[in-house]
């Protein structure tokens, strides 16, 4: 390992612009001439909208125009789209409501795009809107994911009862067989809480036209820009896809939440030419809860079937997952193909049926948000191993072990294959460091202070490395998830990689250029990441479902072999020697045998003068491109243990010890690693003890700043303990698994084991805030509970 | 229209703005200084630290005009001749950050913290202190090593704490 190759803990290249407060975020963007985008969004969850007057809006200080989705009707602009086709059970396609980007006729949720008012200044724009008046017919909201189906309230008119789809993964059979023989059935009833993302940064975008060229540009807070200019010109029709440059500067984080195509990016880009200034909208956090796609919001009935000697022979799982009021990018994917094929969890499970109905409600849309259906797979499983382990009387720790999977490849009965794995190792490792063996000692200690003390686990599996695209064609999707990769060597030897993905936080300035300085043996301050420009880029599928180490540096480290592969043919014109005669080694191309060799750097001066060979020969230059499309998913898994302490008489729960050992594979920068597992860690335990986005009954949402909707902070969390074993993953050249959802999908289950543990019962939803854990407390029948 | 005259980043600046202005609009759109960021608007967030007469404020709950006449310093202003300062460099080398977007208001309130609490600044006290900061990305374990480091380092350029 060299001190800036693979597996060095690299300080990261970006953090001078960031630190020194150098970041250029969307915000950060003002182009000349600009004006100011205000959306009047719906103050109803549902309701009809009679008509509009944007009469006396119009001639208010500063406003440029007022538009409505009549105007994107007329320019026919297209609505936006979903996609990921899933087909129902009976084999009819999911019932996808129209989704204009401004209201046509009705308003579906609380924050629905009514009209956009362009301005001079925002304080303008946002004047006028509440000059607009508009007439609703206000109708019946339909809010409870759980009554969806059963609710007089209609939606859309493509499903007269709210249900996007009827979908099942499994056997049936042969697990109603297997539950027919078990000895016993652990039965369990979970929410997985509704979320809101809330990177820090809102969401944001700039549009612009040139009317000299013809040619759009959007700055926008995106994940990934190019499929956003996919779906911007293929599907939504505002400008012709080689006309539109899409830019995604630094981003203050995604989550999920800037993967999506939303209204507001559209309309900035649409609306751009019909004013012929370019047009600049912020969110402001207020918005970015109302309409940032949320995440999570199922709710499930599960139960696992064991036989007389504590093996898990069955699971059978039905789930009503809410995916708002319209279809959002990817949304129909996140409770269907990213959930079931996890529900194996690491467990050897012969037989596994699950069914998700789909539903829509008058909320705003659900999509993917940090490990995307993954999360809620491992709440489903891990909560139903403990419960189970507990009912057995077994210890929870070697009941999970009993049924783990050991042989690699493995098959399992929801359409994975797991390539590589050791959940022992990552067991054993989790219990000597959280130090299990003392836990009771532990638990007496804080019984003598009148506290309750549990200790919870949580051996999750995630699929990452997203995805084989003939796979995921033919599961529904409606691209190809591979990525690209463009490497240019320059004539004095330094390097631009110019890379699909995209980074919001991740660090691949530094972590890619670790790769290419590791094969190509020259320094990481001689290379350079292109990202988020789809003018510079040529293609790419984006960063999310951590896939930018397994596939976007796999397609960095395909085009890296191509340029080293071509450095060998100049090498052998420069050294006169033959090709086959070339080695590089150590940044050096040499003569095998001899100690004649040149620098990689001077090798690309020969390849750009080429005075060394003819044109006829060999093509001058040293760039190569690679596209690569996984073989498999990866399996990233590991063991977090959760200690917690309880104060019974407060409810506050405490987290004492965090034990992370997780199995990501080849690691490129443990720092950077080590900083997602933190993350993610944070952002489950915050769905655990703090956060949950709620709907009143007439669709309001309550929990619409963050006064009242709880993030973690700096004292809800402690530090983490983390731990890593490696099985290199085989199905990529680099042997990576991916790390950036592990901690999120971890967490939950094992924060909410721990509680359990502590309380002596099952009975507790997240959030466990104060206030039910208190409750919890006093219903269960520990000794504190009668003070 | 109110005219506003305060020293930002030790330059002085007078400007006409509508009195509604908040000072991170401001700093942001009058002066360009977009390392003050936005991350909410019921001053929970803390991306928008600065520091006004040398102490730890949120410029979005801050009105431009109640800056008058004062000192004002932002994340742009901190590092001293290509230098990092202390706290700036403490937070890249123990990887405080992963987007950035609420790293200035973090480094701000921590220069502030360790003003208040001294360098030796143990780590229950500066989580409970950064009370007022989101950090969505990093779960804070690194920034609550980064500030701590960045503490004991700030003892260690007094220098540079003075130029404040
Ligand atoms: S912007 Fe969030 S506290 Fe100031
Ligand atoms: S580094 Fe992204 S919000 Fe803190």
């Amino acid at each position: 390992m060299t001190a800036t190759g693979i597996g060095a803990p690299v300080r990261r290249k970006e953090d001078q612009r960031f630190v020194t407060g150098q970041g250029r975020y969307v915000d950060d963007f003002n182009r000349p001439g600009q004006a100011h985008a205000y959306f009047l969004r719906s103050p109803h969850a549902h309701a009809a909208i009679r008509s509009i007057d944007t009469g006396p809006a119009t001639i208010m200080p500063g406003v440029i125009a007022i538009f409505t989705g009549d105007d994107l009707a007329t320019d026919k602009i297209g609505g936006l789209i979903c996609g990921w086709m899933i087909h129902s059970k009976d084999g009819s396609p999911m019932k996808a409501g129209p989704h204009p980007a401004l209201a046509q006729g009705k308003v579906r949720y609380v924050g629905d795009h009514v009209a956009v008012v362009i301005a001079e200044t925002l304080a303008q724009a946002k004047d006028a809107a509440e000059a607009i008046v508009v007439d609703y017919d206000v109708l019946p909201a339909v809010v409870d994911t759980a009554q969806a189906t059963k609710a007089s309230v209609q939606v859309h008119d493509v499903s007269p009862d709210n249900t996007v789809f009827n979908w099942h993964l499994g056997n049936k059979d042969e697990t109603e067989a297997a539950f027919a023989r078990a000895k016993h059935v652990t039965k369990i009833d979970l929410v997985n809480n509704r979320l809101v993302p809330n990177p820090i940064e809102p969401r944001a975008a700039v549009g612009e036209y040139d009317f000299g060229t013809d040619n759009y540009t959007l700055y926008t807070t995106s994940q990934n820009p190019h499929v956003a200019r996919l779906v911007l010109s293929a599907f939504i029709g505002v400008a012709p896809e080689h006309k539109l440059r899409v830019i995604a500067p630094d981003v203050g984080g995604g989550f999920g939440s800037k993967i999506f195509i939303y209204a507001e990016e559209t309309v900035c880009v649409w609306a751009a030419k019909k004013v012929k200034r370019p047009v600049k909208w912020t969110s402001d956090r207020s918005e970015a809860f109302l309409s940032d796609a949320h995440g999570r919001d199922h709710v499930t009935h599960a139960e696992m079937a064991t036989d007389e000697n504590g093996k898990i022979i069955a699971l059978r799982v039905h789930t009503t997952a809410n995916l708002g009021a319209y279809l959002s990018t990817f949304s129909s994917s996140v409770p269907t193909y990213l959930y079931a094929p996890l529900l194996s969890g690491q467990y050897d499970i012969p037989a596994i049926y699950c069914e998700v109905d789909g539903v829509y409600t008058n909320t705003a849309p659900v999509d993917a948000y940090r490990g995307a259906g993954r999360p809620e797979a491992t709440f489903v499983v891990e909560r139903l191993v403990e419960k189970t382990a507990r009912e057995l009387g077994q210890n929870p720790a070697e009941f999970r072990r009993k049924n783990y999977i050991t042989q690699f490849p493995h098959v399992t009965p929801v359409i994975m294959t797991y390539d590589t794995g050791d959940y022992a190792a990552s067991l054993d490792k989790a219990l000597e460091i959280a130090d299990y063996k003392n836990f009771e000692q532990r638990k007496q200690e804080s019984v003598r202070r009148g506290k309750l003390r549990g200790i919870g686990f949580s051996s999750y599996i995630e699929a990452c490395g997203i995805a084989p695209s003939q796979a995921v064609g033919s599961l529904g999707a409606g691209v190809g998830l591979w990525e690209s990769a463009e490497v240019r060597v320059n004539p004095t030897g330094s390097v631009e990689v110019l890379t699909g993905s995209h980074s919001h936080g991740q660090g691949h300035e530094t972590t890619f250029a670790q790769l290419v300085s590791d094969r190509l043996g020259i320094s990481i301050d001689q290379v350079s990441i292109v990202h988020g420009d789809t003018d510079k880029v040529q293609f790419g599928m984006g960063t999310y479902g951590s896939r930018s180490g397994a596939v976007g540096m796999s397609a960095i480290a395909k085009a890296i072999d191509k340029v080293i592969a071509k450095g060998k043919k100049v090498a052998a014109h420069v050294l006169e020697a033959s090709e086959g005669d070339i080695e590089f080694k150590d940044g050096r191309f040499g003569v095998a045998g001899t100690d004649r060799s040149m620098a990689f750097g001077e090798i690309a001066l020969q390849a750009y003068i080429a005075h060394k060979f003819s044109g006829q020969d060999l093509e001058p230059g040293l760039k190569e491109g690679a596209f690569y499309d996984p073989t498999n998913f990866t399996f990233p898994a590991g063991v977090h243990i959760c200690e917690v302490e309880i104060d019974p008489d407060t409810g506050v729960t405490k987290i004492e010890r965090w034990t992370a050992v997780d199995d990501f594979g080849v690691i490129i920068n443990p720092m950077i690693v080590e900083g997602q597992v933190h993350g993610g860690i944070a952002q489950g335990v915050g769905q655990a003890l703090l956060e949950g986005a709620f709907y009143d009954e007439s669709g309001q949402l309550i929990t619409a700043s963050f006064n009242d909707y709880c993030m973690p902070r700096a004292i809800d969390l402690p530090s983490f303990q983390v731990g890593m074993t490696v099985t290199p993953c085989p199905s990529n050249p680099l042997g990576i698994k991916g790390c950036g959802e592990a901690g999120a999908i971890a967490a939950p289950p094992a924060v909410i084991n721990a509680i359990t543990d502590a309380l002596g019962h099952e009975d507790i939803a997240m959030p466990a805030t104060p206030q039910a854990v208190w409750r919890a407390a006093q219903k269960s029948r520990m000794p504190m509970a009668a003070e | 229209m109110t005219t506003v005259s305060l020293t930002v980043n030790g330059q002085s600046v007078t400007a006409d703005v509508d009195p509604r202005t908040l000072l991170v609009q401001f700093l942001r759109e009058n002066l360009r200084l977009t390392g003050t960021h936005v991350g909410c608007d019921t001053s929970q967030c803390g991306a928008c630290v600065v520091h006004l007469n040398g102490q730890a404020v949120k410029s979005c709950t801050t009105l431009a005009v109640q800056a008058n006449a004062s000192v004002v310093t932002t994340i742009e202003g901190i590092s001293q001749g290509g230098d990092l300062h202390p706290m700036q460099a403490a937070f890249r080398e123990h990887h405080g950050l992963q987007c950035g977007y609420c790293t200035p208001g973090m480094i701000m309130s921590a220069i502030d913290i360790v003003n208040r609490k001294g360098n030796a600044v143990d780590e229950q006290t500066i989580r409970a202190e950064l009370e007022g900061n989101l950090c969505r990305c990093t779960g804070y374990h690194n920034i609550v090593k980064a500030v701590a480091a960045g503490a004991q380092a700030m003892a260690q350029a007094p220098l540079q704490q003075a130029a404040e």
